[in-house]
């Protein structure tokens, strides 16, 4: 689609430069740990080394006698303000430092308050601590079983470690449909603990200021304004009212859902500074960050497919068991335990689907947050494809032809899923056919074959994942109450500039280029003249934030409908310019004509000028609009992933030589940027299908708890990745857009999976858990008995 | 501990503690906040600077073994008023989303197109293997670098 305005405008479908990298290419950002204020101390944190046991005894008189520490703060001088547990956003709870016992090796212990950053440490290092171990709970199916030491001891009455039970779905017809099916595959899938490693960690400057009467919190959150609210319930009972907190996000070094959550450290520094009334600095480092912080995924995934003889699916089961570490601190929608993990079906047809979540506590760190991902989609995106390839091979049907016969059609379209969802609009064959055009799949079928009977390992994977974003129409979506609208506040001054605020908050997507982009597309102010603020709690309005990929189909929505508000008003004020009648005016981005006479016009700046100078009598002067926008429906993305793997007989190494990705996220803001979401969210999908896993050994010692185990790809394992868009766009969003940002991320993993399988089924192999490392892949091999 | 520098072409002292790390240095004590910290085990690269002209890791580095030398940072790359090619590549070709490992792969880039004036994209992918991204996949970094190469070769 041509965009309708000129590159100088740079509306929609410009692959305009980003507004943020003159400061990040100069090291001018302003990330958290780079706010420094007078007189500011610093927070270091005592962490557990055992997963599970009393505390006995804190001796801090050693750490008191370093130079520069100030105060060794424990759970129970929390406790005589009512602050040593805080609710987490599934509203169970979550201990801010512990009094009676620590649940998960590192869990925070105490904090120690110092001078200096060393100072801080070397009081860390000389608290002491007096530990009773007890029995450690690490896998989630024996939490379950009878006689499981029970972990929450704090909640009377809680006799198991079972935390709750969700299903969804028509059972019955399920079960029908499985007892009359011709055909059924089963398959565990376990999805591993993973976790999002921004490469800035957390942290927080915390300020009461007691003059002001006003706490300041700079922190890396991607929902300030949710973080305040949350702060002002949980702190109002000792004078922490929400109007005296201002929530300060500034530049966010990556956040992927990991900075969605409350951490104590950020509760403790809060703390910490009102009693000694100075500034507060915490800053996790990476190890802490990757073994406290909210962990990924961790779905023990049991699937069964059904299909006719024919090929046709007709039913999916699914009964999951979650592992959520020692408290529920996923970040989900309050009516959703498991997210929206009942996306399962996919991008199919199925007639019938019935999905079953358990939740079990144990000796882990909580979370059950994102990675990149909307709320359990990957989790259901890479069980649906994974029982989708697992049927194709079975039934002996390509399985490119296999999907292409069972996606939802195009006329489908809306679409109502057998679990409830209405899909807004899809061309899954459409994409599907591109990749394959692209990465040449028929010659690659070919080679395959060829490559087979000289006994060389190579895999063709397919994903055609169906995402589903933009969380979420009030009716059914709300965190902690909060309705899950979003926002965008504009503000035209009167030489036609403008800026623009809202409720989100940008970790790297770009937004103050692609919304200043909607504002430019729908007002014709130059976007280059439109400044645009998020993150500020006490300037911008009220929004639940940024993650889910919820910012272009919720705020971006709401800057086109605050856009379209004042462009009523425009309307009327040219009107009154031109001494013509409103509905007299033909309109094009940034300028008013009046029908038949193009040449009697005013412009967007004209007009903004007369909003301050020469506006109609009786109108309120001034050129603004607010819109909270509730969406009608979620958006659902989608594309199709095709991989082609080798496998290194020798070691067992999966490399994956091609990866061919069509995404269609609806109409795009910039191109540019859509590319580099789709780049970094194949990255973070090939990440866990290949190298990262969070596991914890039988007494819950974590393993993957620093870079040293965690492997992050670099560029040499990264594929080259080959990108490629459809464009169907989103009939209830007033852009036609549907956002991006974790598309790939949810669509990948299936795809390196699958590619996996496929060069591996002659064999009889049917499944490889991610990650597929190449110790799991030798194995393999080995018993095979196909090693070189 | 004295521990005398020039950094980005400007003298600095500072009465430091043996144990003090060159990037807490750097941020804290000069107040040059462009060089971030990313992990506590030098995996990130986020924290990478030029000693004497070579990439160095800053968090594995203590100030005082910086004494007598000179150290770059971000903030010294670009010159009167005019950009380093690898800065004007990283804008040109989105070589960056949140911005946070840009500076250690900025001063990594530099580092590296000095001695491989003309690199193939495996030498580039080699190059930035210590410097991690959690945001753009690496494609468009190793596109940045591509289109510095070209205008240093073009004597920009």
């Amino acid at each position: 689609m041509a965009p309708k305005t000129t590159p100088e405008v740079g509306g929609m479908g410009h692959s305009i430069k980003r507004k943020e990298d003159p400061r990040f290419i100069r090291g001018k950002g302003t990330y958290v740990d780079d706010v420094v204020l007078p007189g500011m101390l610093y927070l270091d944190i005592v962490r557990s080394p055992f997963a599970h046991a009393k505390i006995k005894k804190i001796d801090s008189t050693k750490a008191l006698a370093i130079p520069g520490v100030l105060a060794v703060i424990t759970g129970k001088d929390l406790e005589k303000y009512n602050l040593h547990w805080m609710p987490t956003l599934m509203s169970d709870t979550q201990m801010v430092l512990p009094v009676e016992k620590v649940m998960y090796q590192a869990q925070e212990v105490a904090a120690v308050l110092a001078t200096t950053r060393y100072g801080a440490a070397d009081g860390v290092a000389a608290v002491e601590v007096e530990y009773e171990p007890l029995p450690v709970v690490v896998d989630p199916k024996k939490a379950l079983e009878p006689g499981a030491p029970v972990l929450r001891t704090d909640k009377k009455d809680k006799k198991d470690n079972h935390i709750w039970h969700w299903e969804w779905g028509n059972k019955a017809d399920t079960d029908r449909a499985f007892t009359e099916a011709d055909v059924t595959v089963k398959q565990d899938i376990y999805i591993p603990r993973i976790h999002v490693a921004s490469i800035e960690t957390c942290g927080c400057v915390a300020h009461w200021d007691k003059v002001q009467d006003k706490l300041t919190v700079w922190m890396t959150t991607q929902a300030p304004h949710a973080i305040r609210t949350v702060f002002a319930l949980v702190a109002g009972h000792v004078g922490l009212e929400e109007h005296k907190i201002r929530v300060i996000s500034p530049d966010i070094g990556g956040g992927f859902g990991g900075k969605v959550p409350v951490y104590p450290g950020y509760v403790i520094a809060v703390a910490a500074s009102v009693l000694t009334g100075k500034p507060v600095k915490w800053i996790e480092d990476r190890m802490e960050n990757l073994q406290a912080d909210s962990f990924a995924r961790d779905y023990h995934i049991t699937a069964e497919l059904a299909a006719k003889k024919d090929g046709t699916l007709t039913a999916l089961r699914i009964k999951t068991l979650a592992d959520h570490g020692y408290t529920d601190a996923a970040a989900n929608p309050s009516k959703f335990p498991a997210g929206l993990f009942h996306v399962c079906t996919g991008s199919y047809d199925l007639k019938a689907a019935h999905v079953e979540v358990d939740g079990a506590y144990t000796n882990k760190p909580p979370g059950g947050i994102a990675y990149r991902c909307s709320f359990r989609v990957t989790e259901a995106v890479h069980t649906i494809e994974r029982m989708t390839d697992l049927m194709a091979h079975q039934l002996g049907i390509d399985p490119a032809e296999f999907r292409i016969k069972n996606f939802i059609k195009p006329e489908q379209f809306p679409y109502k899923s057998a679990l409830g969802w209405e899909y807004d609009s899809g061309n899954y064959a459409g994409a599907l056919r591109k990749a394959m055009d692209t990465i040449g799949y028929a010659d690659l079928r070919r080679e395959q074959a060829e490559k087979r009977q000289r006994g060389e390992l190579m895999g063709i994977g397919i994903s055609s994942f169906t995402e589903i974003v933009g969380a979420g129409p009030s009716k059914h979506f709300d965190i902690l109450g909060l309705k899950m609208f979003d926002s965008c506040e504009i503000r035209v001054h009167p030489t036609g500039k403008a800026i623009a605020r809202f409720g989100t908050k940008s970790q790297g997507q770009g937004h103050e280029t692609t919304y200043a982009q909607i504002l430019a597309e729908e007002l014709g102010i130059p976007a280059k003249d439109i400044k645009v603020e998020e993150g500020d709690t006490d300037t911008a309005p009220y929004g639940l934030g940024t993650y889910a990929s919820r910012s272009t189909p919720v705020a971006g929505a709401a800057a086109a409908v605050a856009s379209r508000k004042i462009l009523d008003k425009a309307r009327k004020i040219a009107a009154h310019l031109l001494e013509a009648a409103p509905e007299d005016l033909v309109y094009e981005p940034g300028k008013f004509s009046v029908k038949g006479t193009p040449d009697r016009s005013k412009t967007i700046q004209d007009i903004a000028f007369a909003a301050y100078t020469n506006h109609p009598q009786g109108m309120e002067a001034g050129l603004e609009a607010v819109s909270y926008y509730d969406p009608p429906n979620l958006t659902y993305p989608f594309g199709s992933y095709i991989c082609v793997v080798d496998i290194d007989k020798g070691t067992g190494e999966v490399k994956v030589r091609r990866f061919v990705a069509i995404d269609d996220c609806g109409n795009i803001i910039n191109p540019m940027i859509v590319e580099g979401q789709v780049h970094g969210g194949l990255s973070m999908g090939f990440a866990p299908a290949l190298y990262e896993e969070i596991s914890y050994d039988e007494i819950g010692n974590v393993q993957g708890g620093s870079f040293i185990d965690y492997l992050l790809p670099t560029a040499v394992e990264t594929p080259k990745w080959e990108t490629g868009n459809t464009v169907t766009p989103s009939p209830h969003h007033p852009l036609g857009a549907k956002g991006v940002g974790e598309s790939a991320t949810v669509g990948a993993p299936a795809a390196i999976a699958n590619a996996v399988v496929d060069a591996l089924w002659h064999l009889g192999v049917r499944h490889v858990d991610i990650p597929i490392t190449p110790p799991k892949i030798w194995r393999l091999l080995r018993e095979k008995g196909i090693t070189e | 501990m004295l521990v005398k520098v020039a950094v980005n072409g400007e003298k600095h002292e500072a009465e430091v503690e043996p144990r003090l790390l060159l990037v807490h240095l750097i941020r804290e004590n000069l107040r040059l906040t462009g060089t971030h910290i990313g992990c506590d085990t030098s995996h990130c690269g986020a924290c990478t600077v030029l000693l004497d002209g070579r990439p160095v890791k800053s968090c594995t580095v203590f100030a005082v073994q910086a004494h007598g030398r000179e150290i770059t940072t971000v903030e010294g790359l670009e010159q009167d008023g005019k950009l380093h090619p690898l800065q004007e590549g990283f804008m040109a070709e989105h070589g960056l989303q949140c911005g946070y490992c840009t500076p250690g792969m900025l001063m990594t880039g530099v580092a590296f197109l000095k001695k491989h004036p003309k690199p193939t994209e495996d030498e580039i992918r080699w190059a930035i293997s210590g410097n991690l991204c959690r945001c753009t996949g690496y494609v468009n970094i190793v596109k940045a670098v591509q289109h510095a190469a070209a205008k240093i070769q073009g004597g920009a």
